[in-house]
């Protein structure tokens, strides 16, 4: 789960993350409120809020350049909000849709003596929460990693007993600081690790962390991502959801169980197990089809849960046919069958729909979808069922 | 021959007496598998399926009833106490079906894993079985597989059984099957999976199934080249995710340049691995394999 730049500000203030505070506006009405508070002289940076990165150097839809801007006075930063707000932004991380900003953040802007990176992760290999930590803040930080990667600092922190004081210390010390920026530093990690730790977080990043020219360390910017799994034990995370940063069609899945992600392509996929419909998606690529989405039914999918899978499916204006494939296994095909059977009665299928049905009771399942009068086509292998579907959906 | 389980296994069931334990222990047992005990915590003494004794704790299962292997079935919340209480109970093999364990959780057990003798399997995985063995630990379908020689290691469960499927329906029967699991913190990964095949004389072949997401394939293919003579087939899937999602799987996720199906066919590639085109085709590649090993 993510959340917006302003959000995971408010959480490292609670954690004793030095950043710069600032205030929100949703509406152009809430503007002028937002800003009152700051100086009359000094600049101010507006940012566009949404989940996703490069929005400095992004467009809006309707030309307007920039998701992040430096305001010279508080009319410039409203004038600058108020084309933010309710325009969609661009950027390389948004894909060509963009999406739409509706919060506006503004800071006080800051001088900035020194930029570095921090960021909190699992590192994979090891199972283990790493801290990488970097003098080259303000860059992408996966081009610092290949580019210079003696300049990337990893310190592996044990789960069991959490980060220690000497760990931060180190960072604090192979970073370069020096005198009373010490403990600052070694503050600093030490809160954020704790963010990290008690609010199960995927991964908390601050690029740039800066230092000012009077000496004080704090995060620039902001990046706080929730590892989903740990969200039932979390009730304040669940509530910073921004639903509107979602796929409706996705939301909508996760209300019944379903394992929905939303594509490009025209042809869709309904799937049991993760790893088959990721399969699933590649075998339609590979016979020249394009898959319309992801959709993981799971291992005990219901009639209802079909149903509604297939009504997501077909809210898709995209999709030019559709592709089931089945591998019972605890699942069985009749179950699966009646399904079909049951959503295509609720919902009206115009498009073509190849089904491929193997495991538990597969001649049940075959021998029901035969005699149902539907209109699909069986497949036996996947191979032939991808390759049907991608000819049906073509014409 | 197999690794990790066969006939002498004895396993517990931990949460035995909730819908998913009740249901796959009856399978399992109806597959052959040695179930000595279960444990659920309050309901020690009472009997499940009408022979086998539940317990409150793992301790007991150990103590009265020998039991040498467990299979998880507890919900996420509980699930990684559950694998740490297997470990101090002294179980050699833990094998955690549970989808949903926090990552917190599980770099925790992890750590206590490292410095015990338990071996886990998963979590968020179908489990393992061993044909010749009548030993299935998890819930996959029985029937589809057959005793053999062909190890199959993957992260994987349906996309698993599509492949055993395959291998059985072209006379290519199965030492062990082992599903590694969807997770990003798992207990067994690729790489210890295939050393254990490498080193069973009952195993000729290995088959490994991938997924996006960390860098597991890569690690493994490093080791097949160096070190493993046998035929080995693979397939990876998510050629076709975008970038940045989670694709069901929590650790099916490519970050960056990090995690790609390209870049992991590539070194499984260069490994010398045939790797599938597609997942319809991955016992044909192996056969072929096998037949230019013959020639």
């Amino acid at each position: 789960m993510n959340i917006h730049e302003h959000q995971a500000k408010e959480l490292f203030a609670d954690y004793g993350v030095p950043c710069q505070s600032g205030k929100i506006a949703a509406t152009r009405e809430e503007i002028a409120g937002a800003l009152v508070d700051f100086p009359d002289t000094g600049k101010i940076v507006v940012k566009s809020q949404i989940h996703a990165g490069g929005r400095g150097k992004g467009t809006f839809l309707d030309g307007y350049k920039g998701g992040v801007k430096l305001a010279s006075s508080k009319k410039e930063a409203a004038e600058i909000a108020e084309k933010m707000l309710g325009n969609t932004l661009v950027t390389q991380q948004t894909g060509p849709a963009g999406r739409q900003v509706q919060t506006v953040y503004f800071t006080e802007a800051t001088d900035i003596k020194k930029e570095y990176y921090l960021a909190i992760l699992l590192d994979r290999a090891t199972s283990k929460p790493v801290v990488i930590a970097s003098t080259e803040g303000g860059m992408d930080i996966e081009k610092v990693a290949e580019e210079l990667p003696d300049k990337i600092i990893r310190t592996f922190i044990d789960p069991t007993i959490g980060i220690q004081g000497f760990q931060a210390r180190q960072i604090a010390f192979a970073l370069g600081f020096e005198g009373d920026q010490i403990k600052q530093m070694t503050k600093l990690v030490m809160n954020l690790y704790r963010l990290f730790d008690e609010k199960d977080c995927a991964m908390v990043e601050i690029n740039p962390l800066i230092v000012t020219p009077e000496g004080h360390i704090m995060a620039l910017d902001a990046k706080v991502s929730f590892d989903d799994n740990a969200l039932f034990r979390q009730p304040e995370i669940r509530n910073l959801r921004d639903l509107n940063e979602e796929d409706p069609k996705e939301i909508e899945a996760s209300k019944h169980g379903l394992n929905y992600i939303a594509l490009d392509g025209n042809i869709a996929c309904l799937v049991n197990g993760a790893g088959l419909a990721m399969a699933t998606m590649d075998i339609i690529k590979y016979f020249g089809g394009s898959p319309a989405n992801f959709l993981d039914v799971g291992g005990s999918a219901n009639e209802e849960q079909v149903t509604h899978a297939f009504k997501i499916i077909l809210s898709d204006p995209n999709v030019k046919g559709i592709l089931v494939n089945i591998f019972g296994g605890i699942m069985k095909c009749d179950i699966i069958a009646n399904g079909i059977i049951a959503a295509a009665k609720s919902v009206s299928i115009k498009v073509p729909l190849v089904v491929r049905l193997e495991g538990t009771n597969v001649e049940m399942g075959k021998k029901l979808l035969q005699e149902s009068g539907l209109s699909l086509v069986a497949a036996d292998s996947l191979a032939e069922a991808a390759e049907k579907i991608v000819q049906l959906a073509s014409k | 021959m197999s690794i990790l389980v066969d006939k002498d296994t004895r396993l517990v069931v931990q949460g035995i007496t909730g819908n998913a334990g009740m249901f796959h222990t009856e399978q399992c047992l109806a597959y052959g598998t040695n179930i000595v005990a279960g444990v659920t915590p309050g309901k020690g003494g009472q009997k499940c399926l009408e022979k086998i004794p539940v317990v409150n704790t793992v301790h007991e299962a150990v103590k009265e009833h020998g039991a040498n292997a467990s299979v998880i079935f507890v919900p996420p919340p509980f699930a990684a106490d559950s694998i740490l209480e297997a470990i101090d109970a002294g179980i050699a093999l833990v094998v955690c079906i549970t989808e949903g364990i926090p990552i917190r959780d599980m770099e925790k057990v992890k750590t206590v894993l490292e410095k015990s003798s338990t071996r886990l399997i998963g979590p968020n995985c179908p489990g393992i079985i061993t044909p010749e063995g009548k030993c299935k630990i998890g819930i996959m379908p029985g029937y589809i597989h057959r005793p053999g020689t062909v190890g199959v290691v993957s992260r994987s469960g349906t996309l698993t059984y599509e492949a055993v499927w395959q291998l059985t329906q072209l006379g290519l029967g199965q030492s062990t099957c082992i599903g590694i699991g969807g997770d990003p913190i798992v207990g067994t990964t690729h790489l210890d999976a295939i050393k254990l095949f490498n080193e069973d004389p009952g195993t000729e072949a290995i088959i490994m199934i991938g997924e996006i997401g960390g860098d597991n394939e890569e690690r493994a293919a490093a080791y097949i080249k160096e070190h493993v003579k046998k035929p080995v087939a693979a397939f990876i899937a998510g050629m076709t995710a975008p970038e940045g999602r989670r694709m069901g799987h929590a650790g099916a996720i490519v970050s960056g340049s990090s995690g790609s199906a390209s870049a992991k066919i590539k070194a499984l590639t260069e490994a010398g691995i045939a790797v599938a085109p597609t997942p319809s085709s991955i016992g044909e590649t192996l056969a072929k394999l096998l037949s230019t090993y013959k020639a």
